[in-house]
């Protein structure tokens, strides 16, 4: 496991870079790298370009890397460069490896590939079509941008993913890294800083939309002599990944932008405080920490500026409501993660007691090119009051599962159905959850809703931290507001009784519906119970738990009565109280189902329509999904 | 000072706790960050590193008993030479993940947090892994296996059980 100095290694005097030398790396290494963002560029050189994300990292990319490098070698071939770099966004096609400056786009390679990849596209100069990736509709894609995953995207806080080597300074300082900080430490102060983010109308990407700058104005307006900058990369939510993304594929940008909140704020400590179940992500962030130090870009007397700022990663143990701002204060004071009562509020009473100023990781992103392109650039883009762009992790029961940017204002269905795909297996679109655990489900008649934080809320669910799971039509609403229950339950963290108590007894009830032992009062008592929750909780855990309940009930009520009244449950998940049948006018006597099912409850033969036997048949739901006339159902 | 023993196999252990003082400033907020590693390095925090650190840092015990057991990570018990987690976000749900967990229980006979009597196996619900393009997923000892099936957590525990092949 990774040991975590504390001490700043910028002290090596020898490797600390002047300004000019910083200059002289951007100028020289950005034509040495033109060929990552321009296919025209001239140049002999390729690069070979390997996803280390962490879903590509776990389908073997390390591997794949190797391979190319010992074969390169092996075979002595010259301008060939292979580098690792953060993730691409379209993890459904992962392991991905991509060549640049002509922008190929191999899909699902596997390590035993790269020979092939080498000798026909490096050597020969052809496309090993076999590898190249196809789109939803079949058309094979020869490079990123002609996939319509990427079309309607807009790369802001993704930027530089997927573009640069993450564990590689020059790379980042090559595409106009820490210039920004640059101008802000030497051009402006920290008042017109302030105002900059204000202008750009950057709100938190954490989830709750507060606006950055004005946050960063109230921490500076903060009395105290010490001061604190956090990051929040404590990204609990299910199903949600961004942060996590930014943080492997691009960490400099986060050190950057918590170094101008320093500046702006008069803090000259931050920290980073980060799941633990991203390792990468840590080992990612600490290799970036280490490399600006060691180049007087963290640290003392900054470009020779005066501003001294130091970053300090702390790391979380596994509990969801230290997303929570106040949690995760005590818990980097070293205590038990359990919320503050609020206000005060971090930006007077935070570390320590002292003015701290929270933002989620993806807003640190945004920070860097706000001050690059200006506040009118940033606040061109999005609604009237959601700007800027949002990244969203696409999961769930959709085609192109990964990473999503784009501009605030685009409407559900561009997102599932154009870059998303569509729903795969030819099933129905049920319900979108946004939000995770503290947002809601957007049913199909809200599917042209421009995303942007007023909108989500008015339809009752929440922009959140970005998650954005697609459910199709074999998906039972009530059973998912349980699961949504289970993880609130589990993950409460019993400070205060509406939270500890009225979660487990919300439980209880959607339990019972779902083993159809309920009843209709149930459903009453559910609606009685959230309202209450949500109006005596202490922090947002507690406030947000009902939230899942609350939407399913608006849009799913029917789904819930059946269960209560009928005890049927129409997607056949709640097991004790489904009945699967098989339509006899649709059933072609394949008998696909009868030799998928782990129990022979299916019965018939030769060409005969199959019948389940429901004495033996323990409702696994193996059969609904091998059918291909979608022939079974309730 | 008096010797001590820890109730976990490991040989070097008080060279592990005592490297650990030396690369740690004894202040309170370095408790989870020392707790982490502590879970890391013997799979479980053993009662006596707890007592340790509890003096290293002057805290009382009550308060990092208390920490221990509100973070998921920190577990009291070893775990088992396998310990298989099964991510139940909301990706791999949707996707089934909760067949696998089922699977899994019937095979072991044990509940999440858990560990079989001969100490081979253990199992544990995890929340998102951020493999979601690969959901459902369950790792074992940290190593994913994607877009799960019940089949192939079969096959990965009959391997297990049958050559105790080291993962």
């Amino acid at each position: 496991m990774r040991r975590f100095d504390t001490s700043p290694k910028g002290s090596k005097e020898e490797i600390m870079k002047s300004l000019e030398e910083i200059h002289k790396i951007r100028v020289e290494k950005r034509k040495e790298l033109d060929l990552r963002v321009n296919t025209k560029a001239d140049t002999r050189e390729k690069h070979i370009l390997v996803c280390h994300g962490t879903g590509c990292t776990s389908s073997k990319s390390p591997e794949i890397l190797e391979n190319f490098r010992k074969i390169i070698k092996e075979k002595n071939i010259e301008n060939v460069r292979v580098i690792k770099t953060g993730c691409f966004g379209l993890c459904a096609k992962g392991p991905i490896v991509i060549i640049r400056p002509e922008d190929t786009f191999y899909a699902m390679v596997k390590p035993e590939d790269c020979e092939e990849i080498i000798q026909t596209h490096i050597i020969e100069g052809k496309r090993v079509e076999r590898l190249l990736c196809k789109d939803i509709d079949g058309k094979i894609v020869n490079s990123l941008d002609e996939l319509n995953f990427y079309k309607k995207q807009k790369r802001i806080a993704l930027k530089n993913c997927g573009v640069i080597n993450p564990e590689e300074i020059d790379e980042y300082i090559a595409f106009r890294g820490y210039e920004a900080l640059e101008r802000v430490l030497r051009e402006y102060t920290q008042d017109e800083v302030i105002d900059i983010i204000k202008q750009s109308g950057l709100r938190g990407r954490g989830g709750a939309g507060f606006p950055t700058g004005k946050k960063w104005e109230l921490t500076k307006n903060a009395e105290g002599e010490q001061k604190y900058v956090v990051c929040n990369a404590d990204e609990g939510d299910p199903g949600a990944f961004m942060d996590r993304s930014i943080l492997e594929g691009d960490p400099h940008s986060v050190l950057e932008a918590m170094e101008i909140a320093g500046y702006s704020i008069g803090a000259n400590q931050g920290y980073i405080y980060v799941r633990a179940e991203y390792p990468i992500a840590v080992k990612r962030l600490q290799i970036a920490i280490n490399e600006a130090r060691d180049y007087g870009i963290l640290g003392k007397n900054i470009f020779g500026t005066g501003f001294d700022f130091d970053i300090e990663i702390r790391l979380g143990a596994g509990a969801f409501v230290c997303g929570e701002e106040t949690a995760l204060l005590e818990s980097i004071e070293g205590k038990r993660g359990q919320p503050r009562v609020k206000p005060p509020y971090p930006a007077q009473h935070g570390l320590w007691g002292k003015p701290t100023l929270i933002n989620n990781v993806e807003t640190y992103a945004n920070i860097a090119q706000i001050i690059l392109n200006g506040s009118d650039w940033y606040s061109a883009i999005g609604t009237e009051n959601s700007k800027g762009t949002k990244v969203f992790a696409l999961g769930g029961n959709v085609n192109n599962i990964g990473l999503v940017e784009v501009p605030m204002g685009t409407t559900l269905r561009e997102i599932v159905y154009d870059i998303g795909g569509g729903i795969p297996n030819g099933r129905e679109f049920k319900a979108a959850q946004t939000g995770g655990p503290s947002g809601g489900c957007i049913p199909k008649e809200h599917l042209d809703t421009p995303i942007d934080y007023e909108s989500l809320k008015s339809i009752g669910s929440m922009m959140g931290s970005g998650g954005l799971i697609i459910m199709d039509d074999t998906k039972c609403m009530v059973s998912l507001a349980r699961f949504y229950l289970q993880f609130t339950v589990s993950e409460s963290c019993g400070k205060c009784t509406p939270c500890r108590i009225g979660t487990k007894r919300m439980l209880e009830i959607l339990e019972k519906l779902c083993a159809g032992e309920g009843d209709e009062l149930d459903i009453y008592k559910l609606e009685k119970l959230a309202v209450n929750i949500q109006k005596a909780s202490i922090c947002g855990l507690g406030q947000s738990a009902p939230n899942p309940v609350i939407s399913t009930l608006k849009y799913f009520r029917e789904e819930f009565r059946e269960h209560a009244i009928a005890k049927e449950c129409r997607a056949l998940e709640c097991k004790s109280i489904a009945n699967i049948v098989i339509d006899s006018d649709k059933c072609k006597g394949c008998g696909l189902c009868q030799k998928n099912c782990p129990v022979n409850a299916i019965e018939g033969e030769g060409r005969e329509k199959r019948v389940i036997n429901q004495d033996k048949c323990v409702k696994c739901g193996t059969c609904l999904t091998s059918c291909p006339f979608h022939a079974i159902g309730k | 000072m008096e010797e001590k023993k820890c109730e976990c196999n490991c040989q070097n252990k008080d060279a592990f706790m005592e490297k650990l003082f030396q690369e740690y400033k004894p202040v309170k907020d370095n408790l989870i960050s020392m707790l982490n590693e502590v879970q890391e390095h013997y799979g479980y925090v053993p009662m006596n590193c707890q007592k340790e650190l509890s003096n290293f840092l002057n805290i009382p015990m009550a308060e990092i008993y208390g920490v221990v057991t509100f973070y998921s990570r920190f577990t009291l018990k070893p775990k088992g030479k396998y310990n298989i987690a099964v991510c139940l976000g909301t990706a791999c749900y949707v996707k089934g993940s909760q067949k696998i967990m089922d699977r899994l229980k019937e095979r072991l006979k044990i509940e999440p947090g858990e560990t079989t009597q001969d100490g081979l196996f253990s199992i544990e619900e995890t929340r998102c892994v951020g493999a979601c393009g690969l959901a459902p997923v369950f790792t074992v000892n940290g190593e994913v296996y994607g877009k799960a099936t019940v089949k192939k957590l079969d096959e990965v525990l009959d391997e297990i059980i049958n050559n105790k092949p080291k993962i």
